[in-house]
Formats: structure tokens, sequence, C-alpha cells
């Protein structure tokens, strides 16, 4: 490895930017660099063996003061207070307890008002900054990309690293420029695009890079809107998805408990400033997408880029001209159960989840809130709300919002991961089908036979109202609105 | 890591090829929450047999794994690798190895070298015949020696640097600690740190 030089005027993307400035040492010969990692996120189900190797070879956690940890995965969403029934589950969250008093890592246990998905925790608490590195053993790492931070999901072999050197070898990636021009109408979100942008580019399109969300539709959105296009650059392939920070960034930050502050946010704002994509940077790839067209989107089969417009149909097969994908297709509707040239619309469901790290942030519950308010749950449906940390909990409550869920006949539970993969025990019987606010359509994600679409907090709470997939637009057809 | 220089302890003849990893440690012991505690996963359907050679008295304590071609094909789990470190072995020779457990095994300080598949059945004859014999690995000379005997053993020069070093991808990234400490000391006062804790927002 050679001594970093420093960087030309040559313009540099965001992601450039952010990697060059946290290079330890450049690796030569195609050999990977090394980057210093500012923020180390750790939950219990990737954690124990990298624990445990330090503790095998005498390594102390270097530095326990850009590490933080949250119970996730395994937590029950009822009951917290009495013992995980699950042994296997209760052994892995009493590990990472013990790991974490052993080497001086802050936890945030079940029924700590921090405690939640890892991925609400880090920004809810002001770690997640512009600019910076973060890991953690789990994929939608990418989630914390919405500030400008290069955010990626590591193996337990890298947490492993990071946890003895603060730094990983990484080899540098490509960039792609997703461009979402002009702006949503109402009713459309950020799911939407983020699902419509997967569909586009296939969910291996984005491998090898990072992507960089950019346009007037990205601008406007909320951080919770970009939070959620950034956790599902996973589900595109890439390695991790950026928004530059901006106005919007900042005032979520100001005043969150581990944001700098006084001179300190001042220089901050300083260096955020300067991260924006270069004009003249150049891409590897670019793909760009109309907002004003965009209607709420679905998705119909067992990854998450077989989707559709909720105005759509069911796709046949037969019109999909590579024989892999069409194979796939066929076998998609065999596990979901559904029939080429249905509308979407007329899919019945079971369960609604509102939740996990994609959509469990107390914008979007109240956004679902806003919608159910007034109207009772279909007949035969159970909803679940889940909370995507201990403190929107308590958030969404000071609002009322818990009562809007419970009047209107949905389950209020605790924070975690829930249905979103069912370690825990929300999970879907085999056969059911969910409308899910979550990441993944996986066969057998939410649960043995679990039949999954995947959906924006909106269409959750528009289907929850009428028992078949809909949007918010078919409530006002139906004149209740 | 510790430094590897020469293993001498009881070798164990496993007449058998194709040993994949999930022989080496069934998918059920995969939900454990540690590195250690693998000893009695290893093998663990065949020592379900009493006559299984892993359960033959002459050869407790055993260091060194003579092993039939193709050792570790199969899925990629570590597992397999921590559960021979663990059990106690510091070397498997085979005629071939899977490319995976092999990368794995450098990873974890376990010796994975290549001999011959004449070498394999000569050790085999030579420890069967007097079972609990020691063998001595020199990685320095990149040989094995039992008796009189001398059998040379390859491994890729890369790895082998760093088991004599005793680094492992932890241990070859300290090897920059300075760089890293002089990183850490331009980090700006700004960035976030997680302690001390500060829960309450404003
Ligand atoms: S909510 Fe789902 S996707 Fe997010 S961290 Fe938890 S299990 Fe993973």
């Amino acid at each position: 490895m050679t001594d970093v030089t420093p960087t030309g005027t040559r313009p540099r993307t965001l992601a450039e930017k952010v990697w060059d400035k946290h290079l330890v040492a450049k690796g030569e010969d195609g050999t990977p660099d090394l980057i210093y990692i500012d923020l180390h996120l750790v939950h219990e189900v990737t954690s124990p063996q990298a624990f445990d190797g330090l503790r095998l070879a005498g390594r102390p956690v270097r530095r326990p003061d850009l590490t933080i940890a949250t119970e996730d995965h395994n937590t029950p969403t009822l009951a917290i207070d009495r013992p995980i029934a699950d042994p296997t589950s209760r052994t892995q969250i009493e590990t990472l307890r013990r790991n974490c008093e052993e080497f001086g890592v802050r936890l945030h246990s079940l029924g700590d008002i921090e405690q939640g998905i890892v991925h609400v925790v880090g920004p809810q608490l002001g770690l997640t900054q512009p600019g910076i590195t973060v890991v953690c053993g789990d994929s939608h790492t990418s989630t914390h990309g919405a500030f400008g931070a290069m955010a990626l999901g590591i193996g337990t072999s890298e947490v492993e690293h990071v946890m003895a050197t603060q730094t990983l070898p990484l080899s540098p990636f490509k960039t792609m420029a997703i461009t979402v021009n002009g702006a949503l109408r109402p009713g459309v979100t950020a799911k939407d695009i983020i699902l419509a942008v997967i569909a586009k580019i296939g969910t291996g399109g984005g491998q090898g890079y990072v992507l960089e969300y950019r346009g007037s539709a990205i601008r406007d959105l909320s951080m919770e809107g970009r939070m959620t296009i950034c956790n599902m650059s996973i589900e595109a392939g890439a390695r991790a998805g950026m928004v530059a920070p901006d106005a919007t960034t900042y005032a979520y930050l100001k005043g969150r408990a581990h944001a700098p502050s006084g001179q300190d946010w001042d220089d901050a704002v300083a260096y955020w400033d300067t991260l924006a994509t270069d004009d003249g940077a150049t891409f590897d790839a670019e793909v760009v997408l109309d907002a004003d067209t965009l209607e709420p989107f679905v998705t119909w089969g067992t990854n998450p880029g077989q989707g559709v417009s909720l105005s759509e149909t069911v796709p046949n097969p037969a019109g999909i001209s590579d024989a892999n994908e069409r194979a796939a297709a066929e076998r998609a509707l065999e596990y979901m159960d559904l029939t080429a040239g249905t509308p979407m619309k007329e899919i019945r469901v079971d369960t609604v989840f509102l939740g996990s790290c994609t959509n469990s942030r107390v914008e979007d519950l109240r956004a679902a809130a806003e919608i159910i308010k007034g109207h009772s749950l279909a007949d035969g449906v159970r909803m679940l709300v889940v909370p995507g940390s201990a403190r929107v909990r308590i958030e969404a409550e000071a609002e009322g919002l818990d009562k809007i869920f419970l009047d209107f006949g949905a389950e209020w539970r605790f924070a975690g991961c829930s249905m979103c993969l069912g370690m825990n025990p929300d999970q879907l019987e085999p056969g059911e089908r969910c409308a899910s606010t979550s990441n993944r359509n996986f066969e057998g994600r939410q649960g043995k036979g679990g039949r999954t679409h995947l959906v924006s907090p909106l269409v959750a709470a528009a289907t929850a109202i009428r028992g078949t997939l809909s949007s918010p637009w078919d409530l006002i057809q139906d004149g209740d609105r | 890591m510790e430094k590897f220089t020469t293993v001498t302890g009881i070798a164990l003849p496993l007449r058998r090829s194709n040993v994949d990893t999930d022989q080496i440690i069934p998918a059920v012991y995969l939900k454990r929450v540690t590195k250690t505690g693998f000893d009695d996963a290893l093998f663990a359907a065949w020592r379900q047999d009493p006559d299984f050679v892993l359960n033959q008295p002459a050869y407790q304590g055993a260091r060194v794994l003579v092993a039939g071609a193709d050792f570790g094909t199969g899925s990629s789990r570590e597992h397999a690798v921590w559960a021979l470190r663990d059990y106690g072995f510091d070397v498997v020779l085979s005629p071939r190895f899977g490319d995976i457990f092999r990368g794995n095994s450098g990873k974890q300080g376990l010796l994975a070298g290549t001999i011959t598949e004449a070498d394999a059945q000569l050790l085999w004859d030579i420890i069967e015949a007097d079972p609990g014999i020691e063998l001595t690995v020199d990685l320095v000379a990149r040989t094995a020696r039992v008796g009189d005997l001398v059998i040379p053993f390859v491994i890729d020069d890369y790895t082998r640097w760093r088991l004599l070093e005793g680094l492992d991808d932890i241990g070859l990234t300290l090897r920059d600690e300075a760089r890293i400490s002089e990183f850490e000391s331009h980090r700006e006062s700004w960035r976030p740190r997680t302690l001390p804790a500060k829960q309450v927002n404003q």
C-alpha cells in the first residue's frame, strides 16, 4: 500500500469525495484500498462470531466510541417485558448483551427508548451524518446513504475486521446516477419511485455500483422518503445508494442528540456543503425516470424487480422474451398463486404489515394514519403496525396515531424488524397473502409459504380499508373521502 | 493468529475423498453464536459410528489430518474451519482442496497442504500400521516428516508467508496501524461519536 496522495481538482461525484476523504492507504497492483469507518452499527444476528473472533485473538474493539448496538431482528413485538420464548433468539440477544458489556460497546436493549431497527436508530440519534462512512452487518445499511453517507452492508468477518481496526479493505466501485425528474403526484411516494427504479433496472442492475439519486423529485423528498429509497438500493443489487445532503438534511439533523452543535455545527455544514457531485463529474452509468407519470407501484412476484403500477394487471410470462426471466416469472406466479391478466386491484390480502427499516418512521405511520382515520379494517384482514424504534412508537403515541390505528382495528406493536423477515413470532401462515411496506418479497421471507406484495404505506393503508390492493386514489373514487 | 513454524502431533488418517463442508460440520450447528465450541460438531454425523476413526482412542488429540482428495468442497461456511481448529487440528493434508475452504483455512491459521495421491496412500498406510504415531509438519521447508520418511507438500507463497508471520486479515491491516492512527489524528472533532451517550433529543 502507498500513502494517500492528495486528489487534484478533477470533478468528482459525491461517492468519490466520501471515498477519497476516508482513504487510509491506497491499494497497489489490484489490492484493495484501506478505508476508515466512521460509524459501526451492530445487532444481535451478525455480531456474535465477530466478538468471539476478537476474544480468541485477544483484541479489543478499537473504537467503542464509534460503535453502537441495538436489538432488533429477534425481538418480540408483544409482551417485551417477558423473557423471549424462542431459545435461539433469546441466546442471540443474551450473547449481544454479554459481548457489549465485555467490550464496552453502547447497547440499546429491548425496553430502552433508543431500541429499534438499527437503520432507524442511527439517523434518529443524529449519528448518521453527511460525508461519513457507515457499516453494519446487514444489507440494508444502504439506508444511511440518504444523508450523503457512504453506507455499506458487510459480512461477519468484516464486522470483526472493523471492530479490530476501524477500517475495511475495499475495492473502488462504479457510480450510477439515477435522476428522477419532475414531481410526484399526491398519493405517490418514495416507495413507488424505488419500486419503479428496481423494476426498470432489475435486481442485478446496480451490481458493482454506488447509486446516486438526483433530480427534482428526489430534492423534494423528506429525509424519511430518501431513506426509503436508499434502503432498497440493495434490492437493485447495488453496493450502496446516496443522496447529496442539502437544507432538508440539515434541518432533520439539527438538534438531534449526536448531531454537532455550536461551532462544530458550522464547521460540519461548511464541509457538508462541499459534498455534492461536481458539475462535469462523470458517472459510469445513468438512468432517468419521470416522476410526473409515476403511479402507486406494487410487486406481483417473488423478487422486488417483479412489479407493476397498481392500475395494471398481473403480467403474462409468455410476453417476456428472456427465457430465464420468463421461467422465473412463471415460478413466481405459481408461488404467489396469481393468474396472468388479473387486475392488481382485484388481489385480496389477508394481512397488512406496516413496518420495517424501509417504512416504519413516524412520517410513514402518520401518512398511513391519515388515510385510515374514520374507516374500519376490511373484514377478514389483520393489520400489524410496528414502529421502527421505541422512540418512533412514543412519538406516534404523543400524536395519537396509536389510537387511530387501534380504532381502525389494527394491532399496535412494539418496535423491531418483526414481520419483515419473521425471525421473531410475527410471521405469515402458509398461503397467507400480505401487503407489506418492507423491502423483500422473497419466497418464505415473511413466514414459510407466505406471499408478499411490496407496497408504500399509503397503499398499505388503502388496502387495509378495501381488503384488496388499493391506493388512496381508489378511496376517492369510492366517494367516501 | 499465532506464528506457524513446525507442528508435531498425532496424525489422523481419513480415508475418504470428497469430504464436503456439510460432512465437516452439518448445517444444524450454524445457528450457534460462537466461533468456538464446535469441537463436538466436527464430522458430527460420522461420529455417531463408534468405529469412525476420530472415535478411536489412539487418535485422541490428533493435530494433523490426512484426508483424501477434494476435502472441504461445497458450502462456503467458515464454520468448517472453525470446527477443525476447535477440535485441535493445525494441519490438513490432502491431494486437493475446495477453493473457498482453502481460503478460509489461511484466515484461521489452519495449514492446508497439498500432497500427491501416492503420498496420501503412503501416509495412511504408515499411520494405520502404528496408530497414534506423530508427524512433524515443517512450514518453512514445506515438508511432512514421519520417522525417516519426508514428504513435500504444496502451499502458495502468500498464504505460507501469512501463516509464518501469524497474520490473519486483521493482522495484516494492523501492520498499517501507524497509518490508521495518523488518519485518526486528523479526524474532525465534529464527526459523530457514540460515546458518551447523549440520549435526550432537544
Ligand atoms: S427491518 Fe427487515 S430489512 Fe430492515 S434490518 Fe430488519 S430484517 Fe433487515
